[in-house]
């Protein structure tokens, strides 16, 4: 069970309260009709998905409602750090592209 | 191969069992072979299985980091049913219930495959107007199925609750009554001794470090024990560590790995001769033939590569168990586990060629792999034979994420992703 800090309400609430809206910084092209079928299909489909340190958005559901950033690791769990949507993280995975 | 029979039985008691041929070997590699497989789960078994069996390719390599069958494989809830809504799925997944038919006088191998039937509940006006929509289309591809009323469900399953007193009524359901389970270890053990019988190297506690790729065209696999492998053409059949092979070989994959888990009740007398699914409250049950029910949740909302899965999320699965059967809220339970599934946009999976020339994926099945072992190997087997696609893993292309071409089977698979 996560204890996840919301850096809205500024408190621990139990996971129950949250629910994961998957990985956080993914940039909408900025002329999709520009795009080819292959960097939309990227963009709609394509996630990063590291055994190790991930960036993710999560929604503080059953609480204040907003959404925010977790960067956690995908093997141990660990919660490294929490920031509101933004904001960049500060711990960022070697191999990261 | 030593062949298993009832006298062979009787005849290796007046030795106290002492001397049963061993089941597979345990090889050294060579240093080069027609077909690497990555993967020793059951997926990869099958492939191995019908490479050499009816594909004639017999210099193949199995390489396992672990164990075989000891991923996945060990850790799902056995069911077997081929009720999926689109053609493409469908033809894949029955083509699978038609080897699982034969699939015990095949291997010579007692798989405990038994078609007890399958129950998918419906439990609102729309659950039934789904269900009828999935069992025509079902019925136009041939394969089995009806729709009953709650009454004609009561009938099949005395114990579960089909009162109108319940939070979420049962309304009725669809029923594919060729369904039914098998026993998991048995399926990967049963294709690796059929494959080793036919000369294919399981080589199991080597780790794939890296592929080798010359030229766009992968010749090899670098692993830990025993350096460099070569190989003509390279299957990679890894369940939840796909993505991390894909990147080995610098494409990427829309898979995201979730761990999703399943429990396992103290054994009782028998009181459950069928499986039960339900997609509303999202809970599926079975009794396997040594008395434990065998109990299947989702998989955690956030991408994870722990094998155990969170604790809410039994919660949530108790809770959907308990309301379709009341009567085993005192049932105790004796074991809980996760695996990683590697699950796609569209719940489907992922048979195909890759940027990379002679290195193929199977992968991405989600949640719902184990049914499909048997026809998984044989397209995969039939891909990697020919070097190009069978007919029916054709629609799996990864490279249907770039033309739009999906199989959205997520509502349409019986049970929520």
């Amino acid at each position: 069970m996560f204890h996840i800090y919301c850096p809205y309400c500024c408190e621990y609430r139990e996971e129950e309260e949250f629910h994961a809206a998957g990985q956080s910084h993914i940039a909408r092209p900025l002329d999709p009709d520009a795009c080819t079928d292959k960097e939309w299909g990227e963009f709609m489909y394509f996630r990063a998905n590291p055994r190790g340190i991930h960036h993710e958005l999560w929604v503080h559901a059953a609480g204040c409602r907003q959404y925010f950033n977790i960067t956690r690791d995908t093997q141990t769990y660990e919660i490294k750090e929490v920031y509101k949507v933004g904001e960049q993280p500060t711990v960022v995975a070697n191999n990261a592209k | 191969m030593q062949h298993y029979s009832g006298f062979g039985l009787l005849k290796h008691s007046f030795s106290h069992h002492e001397n049963w041929q061993r089941v597979w070997r345990n090889p050294t590699p060579k240093k080069k072979y027609d077909v690497i497989i990555v993967g020793g789960g059951g997926h990869g078994l099958a492939t191995a299985y019908y490479l050499a069996k009816e594909f004639g390719v017999t210099n193949v390599a199995v390489i396992e980091k672990g164990f075989l069958g000891g991923g996945n494989t060990a850790r799902n809830t056995t069911i077997v049913r081929s009720n999926y809504l689109w053609d493409e799925a469908a033809h894949l997944y029955e083509h699978a219930m038609k080897l699982w038919e034969g699939l015990s006088q095949d291997l010579n191998y007692n798989v405990m495959f038994s078609q007890r039937g399958c129950l998918n509940l419906g439990h609102t006006l729309q659950d039934m107007r789904d269900i009828q929509r999935r069992v025509n289309a079902n019925r136009l591809n041939g394969i089995d199925g009806e729709v009953l009323d709650a009454q004609q469900v009561q009938e099949i399953v005395p114990v579960l609750d089909c009162s109108d007193r319940a939070r979420y009524p049962v309304l009725g359901a669809s029923w594919q009554p060729r369904a039914g389970v098998a026993r998991h270890d048995a399926v990967a053990w049963g294709f690796a001794r059929g494959a080793d019988s036919h000369g294919v190297d399981l080589i199991q506690q080597t780790e794939v470090e890296d592929l080798i790729i010359e030229d766009g065209t992968v010749v090899g696999v670098r692993t830990a024990r025993y350096g460099e492998i070569r190989a003509d053409r390279v299957g990679c059949v890894v369940a939840g560590n796909s993505s991390v092979l894909a990147k080995m070989a610098g494409f990427e994959l829309p898979l995201e790995s979730h761990p999703l888990q399943a429990l396992v009740s103290e054994p009782i007398k028998p009181i459950l001769d069928t499986v039960v699914m339900s997609n509303q409250v999202h809970g599926y049950a079975s009794q396997s033939d040594k008395g434990d029910l065998v109990i299947g949740a989702g998989i955690d909302g956030y991408n994870g590569y722990g094998q155990r899965g969170s604790y809410s999320t039994i919660e949530h699965t108790i809770q959907a168990i308990v309301e379709m059967f009341p009567v085993f809220s005192r049932v105790r339970m004796n074991r809980q586990w996760g695996g990683i599934v590697d699950t796609c946009p569209d719940a489907c999976p992922i048979i195909s060629e890759t940027p990379v020339k002679n290195l193929f994926f199977n992968c991405g099945w989600g949640t719902g792999g184990f049914k499909a072992t048997p026809g998984s190997g044989h397209v995969f087997a039939a891909s990697l034979a020919k070097g190009e696609m069978h007919p029916l893993a054709k629609p799996f292309s990864m490279f249907r994420f770039h033309n739009g071409a999906l199989v959205d089977e997520h509502g349409a698979a019986g049970v929520a992703h």
